[in-house]
């Protein structure tokens, strides 16, 4: 990943300015958003920590989860962060029309993801294991739901940056913001593995 | 169609909240027929609301702070007025719900709307000066920060009118805060109104992290950095590692109110003492996030006004930096009645007792700066040495209660507000108010005079202790906080005197407004032409007062610490350039304007569970975010002509038009 981060976005056009931000900047205020994102993770995970036995007589998370099909979710979401790393290196090589292919293909992965989610939620409410069940289940659904509403706002941004991709093609702005969201739509695949392991795996052992 | 709104959801029957509803309609209306009167709002509209200028957003919080000061006054007048009464027989003139809703609002409105828009302002208008930079980092994400304070203040003021706020405590603690024993719109407003404002603080914090540490003059390094800066810099560190944990403390609060989620409830394995450590760990480095850059004020003022530089500037830097990794290992010293166990306790009370110490190394430094300085006693510096007087007390009265035997006897008694009051009146708001005087000129161009100043300073402070020192004695003769009434007649003698020190604090308000007002009309007389009226020592006093909008025409070379000062001395200073280069700056826009609207919009229809309007609120928002993406002409030149014929115009200060001869204000380090 780092490589997005120092990566030499080309010269701006008024470079001759001290403060004229040359996309380091906004990198460097993304980095410090996504740690602070990172600590709104953080509660949630220490919430649900605190909240994983109290069950109240309810379902336990090993009664009700489905690993391989967790397992299914975690792989669509990490094939997307390497199809978003295939649009990122294409960006550097200045191939518009691939970029755009393999948001796309990113876009579809990930959506395939927020809807599989979208299932197994309706199908756990279904089953009178939904959010109002226990405290347990309270935290599962809100770490959980809010990785997924971060994927789903992730997918928007894609949609957005594939219009801006296809208007304004690879300009410094539209680099500076396609190289943010990479460092988001990674960083939503590590908070994953926290959650696969710390909700799924230890709920299901 | 409008949820849970209705007619009924305003208090006709209340003739306390509806005369205020009608003063504050009143004067609304007497104020925006003035400016429409005076043709002003496209001045307002294209000058202020819509500037992506770090001063005048500056100048904006400020406002917003100082507004929002009367209206927490208010409360706290109210208040003090209520327990003066309402002894033994007598049930005062404030039913228990009103009331409660007083206190809490007082709280929320002093920490979220008052304090923090000081300091936010206070940075706003100081950082980017002192480091030699033309704005901050992301100046619309500024203004958009600002707009979503605003917006919280809406929330907060309409609650009065629309419904009621909550009658919680400013904390909100769970499980009183839960739907079944809130069942009213009260808390919602509280959620909201802090989301949106947390929201425009965490952005704020992120932005003045990156413009300390990306935009600092060339030359400046971080251990040349003015003290002040320092401070910020720490400060919003904090409130970037603090902010998502109330966002998230108070969206889990939402989630049982809103979903019938089971965090904090009684019911189905809630637990409310998870919200109580959450809110905490936000909650303490919070008072650091408020203390902070009011110790970095004082720093540039004592050091100003001895004639000195700051005496130990190294480990001013070091405290600052361990006072703010301390503060996230305190936090359940809020609560050592949990009954977490005696080693959990004594780890909580030693490392609270362990921040007194880098607290200490500065009270001595700021003496020891003053130590064979040649001081000036004004106004920012009264107000300097009332703070090192009264904080040093509440700051021993915090340590006697850092121990937790003595705690379970004072928890939540009158001692624990005495406190926190002394602390943040005496620390946080002498320090605001020390600041204002001090960068008033900078930001205004004439100073603020002194008559009426030092009559709100002398109010302000007898004021202070008289309604606040008698607290701590009711605290030990056993009086808890938030009481409506009381059985103890021998409580109300203190009691009469606290309301008396209101009283006094209020005339102090009243002298403040004076101060201001007299000083505004008698500008003339104290124009400052300098750009320099205190002989000051930073990179802020080297360009012309009010700051030109671009800041420095040249960007200032810095090597060492107190760099202006270094080039007064040696007749460097105020260089006259050749020809000026064109300067690249931002471009105003409304974006954030509209953001923070369709903020409020949403908050509102959420609270008042009008689905459609939140659903159209949150589009609002997000479009007009997206919309900015796309627009492409964000930013302009100045031409470089245009800054000489700013910079000719300027006076450049010769010798003797300063009131400090570099020379002769004794270089000496103690």
């Amino acid at each position: 990943m780092s490589n997005v981060i120092t990566a030499d976005h080309g010269t701006v056009a008024h470079g001759h300015d001290e403060h004229h931000d040359d996309g380091s900047k906004t990198l460097l205020g993304f980095w410090i958003y996504l740690m602070s994102d990172c600590l709104i993770f953080s509660a949630l995970f220490a919430t649900f920590a605190a909240l994983a036995n109290a069950t109240a007589g309810g379902p336990t998370g090993k009664e009700l989860f489905d690993l391989p099909y967790v397992g299914g979710e975690t792989l669509l979401l990490l094939v997307s962060s390497f199809t978003f790393g295939v649009a990122m290196l294409n960006m550097h090589a200045g191939k518009r029309n691939k970029v755009m292919a393999w948001l796309f293909i990113t876009f579809l992965f990930g959506a395939s993801f927020v809807a599989m989610e979208v299932h197994e939620f309706a199908h756990l409410i279904n089953e009178g294991a939904g959010p109002s069940r226990s405290a347990f289940l309270s935290s599962y659904f809100t770490l959980v739901g809010t990785h997924g509403l971060h994927v789903t706002c992730g997918l928007i941004w894609i949609v957005v940056m594939m219009d801006m991709v296809r208007r304004f093609g690879l300009n410094d702005a539209v680099t500076r913001r396609l190289s943010c969201l990479s460092l988001f739509w990674h960083f939503l695949d590590v908070v994953w593995i926290c959650v696969f392991t710390i909700v799924y795996l230890r709920g299901v052992l | 169609m409008f949820g849970k709104l209705s007619l009924s959801a305003i208090p006709f029957h209340e003739p306390i909240i509806m005369g205020t509803l009608l003063m504050v309609c009143l004067g609304g209306a007497a104020l925006l027929g003035w400016v429409t009167y005076q043709r002003k709002w496209g001045y307002l509209w294209s000058e202020w609301f819509t500037t992506v200028d770090h001063k005048r957003i500056g100048i904006m919080y400020v406002i917003l702070a100082l507004v929002m000061l009367l209206r927490g006054f208010a409360d706290a007048i109210m208040m003090r007025a209520q327990q003066a009464i309402a002894s033994a027989d007598a049930a005062g003139y404030l039913p228990p719900h009103h009331y409660d809703q007083i206190f809490t609002a007082h709280g929320v409105i002093m920490i979220f709307f008052v304090a923090m828009p000081f300091v936010v302002g206070l940075m706003n208008l100081v950082v980017p000066l002192q480091i030699g930079a033309r704005d901050v980092a992301y100046p619309f994400l500024n203004s958009l920060s600002y707009w979503l304070t605003a917006s919280g203040v809406v929330l907060v003021m309409l609650s009065m009118f629309v419904g009621d706020f909550a009658a919680t405590g400013w904390l909100a603690y769970p499980p009183l805060s839960e739907l079944k024993f809130s069942p009213t719109v009260g808390v919602d407003y509280y959620i909201w109104a802090l989301q949106l404002s947390g929201l425009g603080t965490t952005l704020s914090g992120i932005n003045f992290v990156v413009t300390i540490l990306r935009m600092r003059t060339p030359g400046m390094k971080l251990m040349q950095m003015p003290v002040f800066t320092w401070t910020a810099l720490v400060t919003n560190i904090l409130i970037v590692a603090a902010f998502p944990v109330l966002t998230v403390a108070l969206a889990l609060l939402a989630a049982d109110r809103y979903l019938d989620m089971h965090f904090f409830t009684n019911e189905l394995g809630g637990n409310a003492m998870l919200y109580i450590n959450l809110i905490w760990i936000w909650g303490h480095p919070e008072v650091y996030i408020l203390i902070l850059p009011a110790f970095g004020a004082f720093s540039e003022i004592v050091a100003t006004f001895s004639g000195k530089p700051l005496f130990g500037y190294k480990s001013m830097v070091y405290a600052t930096a361990g006072i703010g990794v301390l503060s996230f290992l305190v936090w359940l010293h809020h609560f050592f009645t949990m009954g977490s166990g005696a080693d959990v306790n004594a780890f909580f009370g030693i490392t609270t007792m362990i921040i007194s110490v880098p607290t200490g190394v500065k009270l001595f430094n700021w003496l020891f700066t003053m130590y064979r300085g040649r001081i000036r006693f004004t106004l920012p510096m009264m107000w300097t040495v009332a703070f090192m007087v009264t904080f040093t007390i509440g700051g021993m009265t915090g340590v006697l209660m850092a121990v937790p035997g003595a705690d379970f006897v004072l928890h939540n008694s009158l001692f624990l507000i005495a406190h926190f009051h002394n602390v943040i009146i005496g620390g946080v708001l002498f320090g605001m108010f020390a600041a204002v005087n001090y960068w008033f000129p900078k930001a205004f161009g004439f100073k603020l005079e002194e008559r009426w100043g030092k009559a709100s300073f002398w109010c302000w402070v007898v004021g202070f202790y008289m309604a606040f020192m008698p607290l701590y004695v009711l605290g030990l003769m056993g009086m808890t906080r938030r009481m409506n009434h009381y059985a103890n007649p021998a409580w109300q003698p203190y009691l009469i005197v606290a309301a008396a020190g209101a009283g006094i604090i209020a005339l102090g308000i009243g002298f403040m407004v004076l101060q201001f007002v007299v000083s505004i009309r008698n500008r003339a007389e104290n124009r400052d032409l300098t750009g320099d009226p205190w002989g000051g020592r930073t990179l802020e006093w080297s360009t012309s007062s009010p700051a030109p909008f671009y800041n420095f025409a040249v960007l200032p070379q810095v090597e060492e610490l107190d760099q202006f000062w270094a080039d007064k001395e040696h007749k460097r200073a105020y260089r006259r350039q050749e020809r000026y280069a064109d300067i690249h700056m931002p471009r105003n826009t409304g974006v954030g304007v509209f953001m923070a609207a369709f903020g409020t919009v949403l908050g509102f229809a959420m609270i008042w569970h009008i689905w459609w309007l939140a659903v159209a609120g949150l589009l609002g928002m997000v479009g007009s975010f997206i919309t900015r993406a796309y627009d492409t002409d964000v930013d302009y030149y100045v031409p470089g002509a245009e800054v000489e014929k700013i910079e000719r115009a300027r006076l450049i200060p010769q010798p003797g038009i300063d009131h400090v001869d570099p020379a002769k204000a004794g270089q000496k380090v103690a």
